[in-house]
């Protein structure tokens, strides 16, 4: 830890204690919110609703002045709020300063917190004249949610601690946090965590008011649209973070933390399906309100184990002070939500049967019962490690391959369906339709699996295959919905068909959105089978002027490069790549090396002996990545190492600095062999590609409407109405 | 002075949040009618985008004439229903097709 101090600044401390105040007001407004919102939900009173509503919006400005003000202590270097000491430094680059608010636990609740009252703020501001017997019961829930993380600021992990003796220097934000991804992937997912909560306040509010036709569904479906793509955004720029810093290879390790927010994501495109049944065909309730009250609960999960610690991960953060508490809000919100439904299950009676089969309504259904089977199995092989410590006494953790067992059948099946699903109408598709419908998509699933059986070892690879078909006969089937949206105008309407297809889509952006979304994930899937079941994986140990050959590709080590830097000392590669003999690329992997605040390290060891980031030397393309991580043999330095820290303990920083440099400098021109890890992954950048194509898809279809779009609904309700005045509806 | 600013803080926020419970209760800014007209413009709205679903079904082949018949008279149906709870709430007015 530092040992100078900054003396007692009466400025600073006026800065935490106004923070700390602010917290204690966002719990007393987010309290009495909620009471006022309970009172106004038993008596209907207007005045109390209002109130109740204020008590939010009063809290996300404390919470919004609350975020500024550490903001502004983390760009100032103001190491008298404990926060800032413990996961900045005056070197840490001013994106990461703005940034490492939410590397901390108390950060993470302050975010947390943050988001859910502007998210609540602004439902409850759309919503101020509707729903009065929901919207009070709503509030509450998302008042008392926001009262607990507030509580556990104030009372379990302070973001505004006070340092009296502030340090000159702070301890730096972790090495393996300084990259992009991390940086934006905490407040996706966090903000797909906590948006997940307002769908699930207005199912509670629905049920406590017994209102439980469709209309809480179409009020928060955008919501939950966004939630569902913030999560999946969180999820995509993990994996890539995980891809490119982490230096093992992979993008998905079916670690706890990972699975934590998968499950809530698959729960929740289970949920944004179901609820469509729900508002077109009047079925599904008691599913619906289960669903998004189980997605809840999971997001809620997926917060505790990142903070409690009580699985092993990657990312977790240790066991920590919060996982009680939050353990008990995942008990009262599951116990809660499944005695509300179950003492309304009179008022959950489906309006409706399924007619056919051959209807949308089935293949949703499939699909729901699919992507809940997937969590389960998901949910199973993620707590193993518990459950069988309760059996036997012992820890047994279950890995990727087990994952892998039974995830990819169920995931096969699911591209299939995600090329029906959108084939097949409302109600009840014809015998004949349904085998004109699927004929294109079916040809193209048997040539895609007949081709890559001719020209590729994929018959070795039997769920790629399938993968790979399957995708195909959904990639055409949604084509072919596009396809038919612009003939069908074009032939009714006479415009011509690039006009008559955009017009078409947009007048239906949620139903063509989310088709190509459908489209999107296809892609990813590939790019998942592609790159899993066909990747070529080698360990290397090559001394400079060496090559080797993975694959069609020449690695050819040139050279190594030191770059001392004050925050770290970077050691990097340089590697050549041929392919055929020609020219294909150079790369530059580097591993660079964070000095240790552990005064044993010593003045010169500490540069070399603290946590260490690996930055890949990768070259993408649509064809697939050639991916390189590199550790460089760091032991031959030992005895000069043990040397400086003996002589040079007393020579200040810059003579440091410079023993440091010539040191580097000299491993640089005549380095041990080093270790490299060389991975040629076919198609895997379509996962990254399928999922931004997902999240277009998603924005499209959650994109709210324009004047236009209200004046035709003006104009199709004239159309009805005098349809009305004068003839009854066709028959 | 940090005691000063927390108080000033609490009393702001108190004086913004009770601000609706110092009115008296027949004051209330919204009109009940106009909050369900709200909600039942949304189910219209999203009626109206079932009933054009089916078209577009039809016109794609998905739909038989008799399928589509049914359904298309089964949403209508629905349409209507909520077409006259509109109408009813605005008021004499406000009533009558458009």
């Amino acid at each position: 830890m530092p040992v100078e101090v900054h003396h007692h600044d009466s400025g600073a401390v006026q800065l935490t204690v106004l923070g700390s105040a602010l917290l204690a007001a966002a719990l007393l407004s987010a309290l009495f919110a909620a009471g006022a919102g309970v009172y106004a939900g038993r008596t209907g009173d207007s005045r109390w609703v209002d109130s109740s509503r204020r008590g939010v919006y009063a809290m996300a400005g404390l919470l919004t002045t609350a975020v500024v003000l550490i903001e502004i202590a983390f760009l100032r270097n103001d190491f008298h709020f404990a926060l800032v000491a413990d996961h900045s430094s005056t070197t840490t680059p001013t994106f990461y300063k703005l940034t490492a608010m939410w590397s901390s636990q108390e950060g993470s609740l302050l975010l947390w917190a943050w988001v859910l009252s502007l998210a609540s703020s602004g439902v409850l501001f759309m919503t101020r004249r509707r729903h009065r017997e929901i919207v009070p019961w709503a509030t509450a829930v998302l008042a008392g949610l926001a009262s607990f993380f507030i509580g556990l600021m104030i009372f379990k992990a302070q973001p505004f601690a006070h340092l009296d003796n502030a340090p000159v220097e702070g301890v730096g934000l972790t090495p393996l946090l300084r990259n992009p991804y991390m940086a934006v992937h905490p407040p996706m997912l966090y903000s797909g965590y906590v948006l997940w909560s307002i769908p699930f306040a207005f199912c509670v509010g629905a049920l406590m008011a017994r209102k439980l036709d469709a209309s809480w569904i179409r009020t928060t479906r955008n919501f939950a649209l966004v939630a569902w793509t913030f999560l999946g955004i969180g999820l995509l720029l993990g994996s890539r973070w995980s891809y490119e810093e982490l230096g093992w290879g992979g993008y998905w390790g079916w670690d706890p933390v990972e699975n934590a927010a998968l499950m809530p994501w698959l729960l929740g495109t289970a949920f944004l399906h179901s609820v469509m049944v729900q508002e077109k065909r009047g079925m599904l309730k008691v599913w619906n309100v289960s669903l998004i009250s189980a997605t809840f609960c999971l997001c809620l999960l997926g917060t505790f184990l990142v903070r409690s610690g009580v699985l092993q991960s990657i990312h977790a953060f240790g066991a920590s002070t919060v996982g009680g508490p939050l353990l008990a809000l995942i008990g009262v919100t599951a116990v809660g939500a499944t005695v509300l439904i179950v003492t309304r299950l009179d008022q959950l009676k489906p309006e409706r049967r399924i007619d056919s089969l051959l209807s949308r309504e089935s293949v949703f259904l499939v699909n729901n019962l699919l992507l809940v089977g997937l969590v389960v199995v998901i949910f199973w092989g993620t707590f193993f490690p518990l459950i069988s410590e309760v059996f036997t006494g012992d820890r047994h953790s279950l890995a990727a391959p087990w994952f892998d067992r039974y995830v990819t059948p169920i995931g096969v099946l699911l591209v299939l369906f995600t090329g029906i699903g959108p084939l097949f109408a409302w109600g009840q598709l014809s015998g004949a339709a349904a085998r004109r419908l699927l004929l294109w998509p079916s040809i193209a699933t048997a040539a895609t699996i007949a081709v890559l059986l001719a020209v590729s070892d994929a018959g070795h690879h039997l769920w790629a295959l399938f993968i790979f078909g399957f995708a195909a006969f959904a990639l055409v089937a949604l084509a072919g919905e596009y396809w038919r949206a612009g003939s069908t105008r074009h032939a009714l309407t006479g415009e011509g068909y690039p006009r008559a297809l955009a017009t078409a889509v947009g007048r239906n952006r949620r139903r063509y959105g989310g088709y190509i979304v459908h489209a999107g994930i296809a892609l990813t899937l590939i790019g998942i089978a592609a790159s899993s079941s066909f990747q070529t994986n080698r360990d290397l140990r090559l001394q400079v002027g060496q090559t080797a050959k993975v694959g069609d590709y020449t690695i050819a080590y040139r050279k190594l490069t030191a770059d001392p830097k004050n925050e770290r000392i970077s050691f990097a590669a340089q590697l050549d790549v041929t392919r055929n003999g020609k020219h294909f690329a150079t790369l530059d992997p580097s591993r660079n090396y964070y000095p240790t605040q552990d005064p044993t390290a010593g003045p010169i060891g500490r540069y070399f002996m603290g946590e260490s980031t690996s930055e890949v030397g990768l070259k993408t393309g649509a064809g697939g990545d050639l991916w390189t991580a590199f550790q460089p043999d760091l032991s031959s330095l030992n005895p000069d190492i043990t040397r400086g820290n003996r002589q040079l303990a007393n020579v200040g920083p810059v003579g440091q600095g410079i023993a440091i440099d010539v040191l580097a400098q000299r491993y640089a021109q005549n380095p041990p062999p080093a270790t490299f890890r060389v991975i040629v992954n076919p198609l895997v950048g379509w996962i990254w590609i399928g999922a931004l194509i997902a999240v277009a898809g998603a924005v499209m279809a959650g994109w709210p409407a324009l004047e236009s779009r209200r004046q035709l609904e003006a104009a199709y309700r004239a159309r009805l109405g005098k349809e009305l005045g004068t003839a009854s509806p066709p028959s | 002075m940090e005691f000063l600013l927390a108080v000033a803080i609490v009393v702001l926020v108190a004086w913004f949040v009770t601000a609706p419970l110092r009115r008296g209760p027949m004051e209330s800014p919204d009109d009940p009618a106009a909050a369900e007209i709200a909600e039942l413009e949304a189910r219209k709205a999203a009626k109206y985008r079932q009933i054009r679903d089916a078209e577009t079904d039809r016109a794609a082949g998905k739909l038989t004439e008799e399928d589509f018949k049914r359904l298309d008279r089964e949403l209508r149906g629905e349409a209507v229903a909520i077409l006259k709870r509109i109408d009813r709430l605005r008021g004499p007015a406000g009533a009558g097709p458009v």
